[in-house]
């Protein structure tokens, strides 16, 4: 280097709030992740009763709406989850452009998964599933044949559209991707990382992954078959 | 000129304190008034810089790598010498002294060695404090090994990376002052003359490597911390960029150059395996605690070594050195396999090169526990070489790997020039004729990190120091003469690239001035060496220009002053008619073939003046006395 | 054997680059490094300018030498840096692609060789324990169990050559600066600075323009002392701890 180095004028810098930090943001987008993991868990969980006869779905609707701050409790917390997700996703895309304006002509990934390397795709591929998900089954717009409080003829007539049901499958796909890594990687940000364990939650990962991949598409995918009318 | 050493009165182990006592000191308000300039950031330049830093000094330290945590320090393996007696082995400052000595084949100045040994206990826990990971028992204790010639096991270590750890505890303590805004660093930037004015030295001059531009800096004092010359010799283990450009740019403005031609061989490098190679690779000298090495009975044996059964293996220095077996120093073993490979009794491809062979100690250890003391090294092995040491043995071979000699410097590390101070492996003073193992990390840190601080205080609070100008017409005549020589460079547009003629100086060097001298040999090589000299100044083609990175440029103006460095070490070598320590003459030598030694005569430190190019150097003589180890042959039988 | 080479040439920092290509003749014991020797022995030979490249220990410790190679920093073979990569690894007829490490934090200074003070700045901000000299008690003072000393160890081996940050789709420094974070941090020595440690060096390899981590795994893959991701954890935990507990420096000093 031409210039003396002293590190004196980047000393400004070192002062960072903790929701400035890239360290901070990833923390938020953990925990938001755990929330919205756990809702996705169990958002599934409720959704598999479509296999119990096409009123259990309808009751359970029913019974979640006769509990407004149940409700609108976990809607708030999830948009609110969602947002601050959507926030640290985007303030940090920010951040990568710029660590590498030039690229390589030549790239060979070595140990990583396509699934790491994608979440800044998978992410907003599912941000816009999510919009398009509530528009179709929760306030209809979307959906053509809608009738308020009829969940399960809902959710019948709009897997029957193939297209629909391939929009949704891929997006479930995102949706495994997504948690393949990142399930275990929000371990790793929070700092929790041992030789012992990280192996275990790489498979929980790709456990949860699986779980609700194959949960979730076997519902279109039943209702195209036929098993759910 | 009549060379004043400096050496406080007093017996041995009160030297030191009688000197810091003695020494002046600089008000702790007034250090920020004064400037430093440290030129080398390894383990000597960099604990110094930290250290005046610390104290409150303006530092500015300067580096050719593009940061200071490379220089060359980095690559040390095996570990650093202390007198802790950690193992109640009976290990004592004493003792580590007069192994010192000893091993240094009585060349080196006692007080110097005394204060080294006294002075490694607080490295150590300097360098704990700092972090240095060293390796430890399981009780939290350190552990140590013994190491090259030692009969205690005094040597730390930080798994095979010894120098690594040192040097970024030191590093980091640097870095720290930086932050601090203390020191200035300016790393890619090579020092290429000292500016000396009223006979002090006032400055340096440097080139930025990037920029190219030339400029000066100006100081109270200089201190060169620039490492080993090892690389005259083209090939060695030193790493690519390690040069003797300061030192001898400073020789050239007076610094006395001392015992040119003290070169250590290490035994056990990887051997050479082409004419491509571009240096060679040191495996740590701890191999031989539990290596042995043999070479085949017969000739010419090109078996296998799996197939050569025991009766027909050599385990020569086992067999030569009962007592210290495959633990002689360094000097001892390389030489033997010298002899060996001259009989005819190498093995691998070339027939340079001996077996240092774990087979026994696998079977007496298991693999497990000689993985642990030297997995990576024989990882590194296997990943130049392409075999596995645990299967078949290592082929090693003795190179170029440490320069004992040196700028003259008197007890308080300064050189003949007046404020012009050399640390670590750039100055000549504790080694001798040759190193211990583990003894050269020691005495850079002791160097840098404790006597510097003192030697340095007491200069600055006794000289009288006028301000200099930049525009004095010394700075400006320095930056003249090197703007010059790099134009010079630039403008032979010849034949042949540096390399090619650095590559023929090293051989020249080795066949003539390595592990075996002689009368004739050095002669032929010193004339030799002149002619290639002159070739080099008329057909060098450094392409490029000097506006800009340009690592040709960079090498030309290193391999200029090797040339002429090794025509003085041809001559030093010549001159000095005995054989001792890493110097070997053919002609001195006992009936058993081990070397002869003469006190009488050249019981002194050969310090040279430059008188001018074409001009014969000058021998001053130190003169050296032993009160305290007698001078007695030394003796591993 | 024959080998074909593109090489990314760029006269300095302020001019553009482009790959080049070349062909040169090496043989199975070369070092990758003695192979570019050999190139630009021929390329002086013609009166062109040598291809510039970073080494120096040709060891693998130093830290100075890395480029990237076929799209992986310092080449095919795991845990070994390009200087003491060997051709027995490659076979005539290969084309190989050298590329710079490449990142905004480390701008390209010619062809091969980039400027990674960026490195220095991080450590210069909180990488190191505050231990003047003297002021350190007996070594032995502190027994440190071997297991900490040999985790610090397995983070210090660390060579700072830029890979992680070269392999990193975000080009983030987080192996490096976890790696001395952990180095430190394990330390009873390094104890009493472990959070604002992180606090500084964490920033400060933000505000040098690299990137955050993603979890990904790459800069653990390339790096040739296998430093491990488990560093970066503690990192976090370390940041994470420090921003929770961090207070205002008391100003009141000593007794004066
Ligand atoms: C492979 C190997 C293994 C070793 N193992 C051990 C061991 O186990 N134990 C032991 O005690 N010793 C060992 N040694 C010896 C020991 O490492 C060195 O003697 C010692 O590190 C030298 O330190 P230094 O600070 O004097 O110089 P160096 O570390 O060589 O530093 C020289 C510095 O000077 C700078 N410099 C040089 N010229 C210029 C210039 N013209 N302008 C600007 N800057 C310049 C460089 O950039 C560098 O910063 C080993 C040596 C080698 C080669
Ligand atoms: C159902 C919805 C979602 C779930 C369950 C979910 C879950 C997670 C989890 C658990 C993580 C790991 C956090 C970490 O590494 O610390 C994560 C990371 C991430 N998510 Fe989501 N997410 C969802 C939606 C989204 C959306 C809508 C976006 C996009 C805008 C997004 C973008 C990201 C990004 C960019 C990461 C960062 C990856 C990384 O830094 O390692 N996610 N997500
Ligand atoms: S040249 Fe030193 S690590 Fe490669």
């Amino acid at each position: 280097m031409s210039t003396a180095t002293t590190a004196l004028a980047g000393k400004a810098a070192r002062d960072v709030r903790f929701l400035d930090s890239t360290i901070g943001k990833k923390v938020v987008m953990a925990i938001t992740g755990v929330i919205l993991v756990g809702f996705v868990i169990g958002h599934l969980l409720g959704n598999l009763q479509v296999y119990q006869g096409p009123h259990a779905l309808d009751v359970y609707a029913e019974k979640l709406k006769s509990l407004p701050p149940l409700l609108w409790g976990t809607r708030i917390v999830l948009l609110i989850s969602v947002g601050l997700h959507i926030w640290s996703a985007v303030t940090l895309a920010g951040l990568q452009k710029r660590a590498r304006p030039v690229g390589y002509v030549k790239l060979k990934p070595v140990t990583s998964t396509y699934a790491s390397r994608t979440m800044y795709w998978s992410g907003p591929i599912l941000a816009l599933f999510i919009v398009y998900h509530l528009l179709h089954f929760t306030t209809g717009q979307a959906h053509p044949q809608f009738v308020e409080g009829k969940v399960h003829q809902n959710l019948v007539l709009g897997f029957q559209n193939p297209l629909v049901s391939a929009s949704y499958i891929l997006a479930m796909l995102m949706l495994g991707m997504h948690l393949y890594h990142g399930v275990w990687s929000m371990f790793q940000t929070v700092g929790v990382n041992h030789p012992k364990y990280t192996p275990m939650l790489k498979k929980l990962a790709a456990a949860v992954s699986a779980f609700l991949v194959i949960g979730n598409i076997s519902i279109p995918i039943s209702v195209l078959a036929g098993v759910i009318k | 000129m009549e060379l004043d050493a400096k050496i406080p009165s007093g017996p041995i182990e009160k030297k030191w304190d009688k000197a810091k006592f003695d020494y002046k000191l600089v008000n702790p308000a007034n250090k920020r008034k004064y400037s430093v300039i440290v030129v080398g950031t390894g383990l000597a330049g960099g604990s110094a810089a930290a250290t005046l830093g610390e104290l409150g000094y303006n530092v500015k330290a300067f580096c050719f790598q593009d940061s200071p945590r490379r220089a060359h320090s980095i690559a040390a393996q095996g570990g650093i010498n202390a007198a802790k007696n950690y193992q109640n082995d009976g290990d004592s400052v004493y003792r580590l002294f007069y192994d010192t000595v000893k091993g240094g084949d009585y060349r080196a100045r006692e007080a110097n060695v005394y204060r080294l040994a006294q002075l490694s206990v607080n490295i150590i826990d300097q360098c704990v404090a700092q972090g240095v990971p060293f390796a430890r028992e399981y009780g939290g204790l350190l552990a140590n090994r013994s190491f090259g010639g030692a009969q205690v096991s005094r040597t730390f270590y930080a798994r095979g990376q010894t120098g690594q750890q040192l040097l970024l505890g030191c590093y980091q303590q640097l870095e720290r002052q930086i932050d601090a805004g203390r020191v200035q660093m300016y790393p890619r930037t090579e020092m290429l003359d000292v500016i000396v004015i009223d006979g002090k030295a006032r400055g340096i001059v440097v080139r930025d490597l990037i920029s190219g531009a030339i400029s000066s800096h100006l100081a109270d004092a200089v201190i060169l911390a620039t490492g080993g010359y090892g690389n005259v010799f083209y090939l060695s283990t030193n790493a690519k960029g390690s040069n003797v450009t300061a030192s001898w740019r400073a020789h050239k403005k007076g610094a006395l150059f001392a015992n040119p031609c003290f070169t250590q061989i290490h035994p056990t490098c990887i051997p050479v395996s082409g004419e491509y190679q571009s240096k060679l690779t040191l495996m740590s000298e701890s191999l031989r605690n539990d290596g042995r090495i043999w070479v085949p009975v017969k000739k010419g044996d090109k078996r296998p070594a799996s197939q050569i059964p025991e009766a027909e293996r050599d385990y020569y220095l086992e067999r030569r050195y009962p007592s210290f077996g495959n633990l002689v120093p360094r000097d001892v073993a390389s030489r033997a396999a010298k002899a060996a490979c001259d009989e005819g009794r190498g093995v691998g491809e070339t027939g340079l090169g001996v077996y240092l062979d774990f087979a026994d100690s696998i079977k007496r250890l298991g693999k497990k526990t000689i993985e642990e003391r030297y997995g990576n090294l024989f990882e590194m092995y296997d990943r130049i070489t392409g075999e596995d040491p645990y299967s078949v043995p290592m082929r090693i071979f003795p190179a170029i790997h440490y320069t004992m000699g040196g700028l003259w410097v008197d007890y308080n590390l300064q050189s003949t020039i007046p404020g012009l101070f050399v640390l670590g492996e750039a100055n000549f003073s504790d080694h001798g004729a040759n190193r211990l193992g583990a003894s050269a990390l020691m005495q850079g840190l002791a160097d840098g990190y404790f006597v510097i601080p003192y030697t340095l205080g007491n200069y600055l609070a006794s000289a009288k120091l006028d301000k200099v100008e930049a525009t004095h017409q010394e700075v400006k005549r320095s930056e003249q003469c090197t703007n010059e020589q790099v134009k010079r460079l630039l403008g032979i547009k010849g034949k042949r690239t540096v390399d090619s003629f650095h590559r023929e100086l090293g051989k020249l060097m080795w066949e003539y001035c390595g592990m075996a001298r002689n009368a004739k040999g050095l002669k032929f090589a010193g004339a030799k060496i002149a002619e290639l000299e002159q070739e080099f100044w008329q057909n060098v083609n450094v392409v490029g220009d000097g506006g800009e990175l340009n690592q040709s440029l960079e090498k030309a103006g290193r391999v200029a002053d090797f040339f002429e460095l090794g025509k003085l070490m041809c001559h030093d070598a010549l001159v000095r008619e005995e054989s001792c320590g890493g110097h070997f003459r053919e002609e001195y030598q006992t009936p058993e073939g081990e070397a002869l030694r003469r006190d009488d005569e050249f019981a002194y430190v050969s310090a040279w003046g430059y008188r001018g190019a074409g001009n014969q150097p000058e021998l001053n003589k130190e003169p050296l006395s032993f009160e305290y180890v007698h001078l007695a042959q030394r003796s591993y039988k | 054997m024959k080998l074909t080479l593109h090489v990314w040439r760029q006269k300095n920092a302020a001019s553009q680059g482009k790959m080049e290509r070349y062909e040169v003749e090496a043989n199975e014991h070369m070092s990758f490094l003695e192979m570019l020797d050999v190139l630009n022995e021929e390329l002086i030979g013609k009166g062109q300018e040598p291809v510039a490249f970073d080494h120096d220990c040709r060891e693998g410790i130093c830290g100075s030498c890395g480029f990237v190679i076929n799209g992986v920093a310092h080449g095919p073979m795991p845990g070994t840096t390009v200087c003491q990569l060997h051709m027995r690894h490659f076979k005539a007829g290969d084309e190989l692609y050298l590329e710079p490490w490449r990142a905004s934090a480390f701008p390209v200074v010619k062809d091969l060789v980039v400027d990674r003070g960026a490195f220095d700045r991080i450590i210069a901000s909180g990488g190191y324990i505050s231990a003047s000299t003297g002021s350190a008690p007996d070594a032995n003072a502190v027994p440190i169990p071997k297991k900490y000393a040999d985790l610090s160890m397995d983070a210090a081996q660390c060579i700072g050559c830029g890979a992680c940050v070269a392999a990193c789709p975000n080009a983030s420094a987080s192996l490096f600066t976890s790696a001395k974070i952990s180095h430190l941090g394990v330390l009873p020595q390094g104890e009493p600075e472990r959070r604002e440690r992180a606090l500084r060096m964490v920033a400060t390899a933000t505000a040098e323009g690299f990137g955050n981590c993603t979890n990904i795994g790459e800069c653990e893959a390339v790096c040739p002392k296998g430093i491990r991701l488990e560093f970066i954890a503690r990192m976090n935990r370390d940041y994470i701890q420090a921003s929770w507990l961090q207070r205002q420096e008391s100003s009141a000093g000593g007794v004066g």
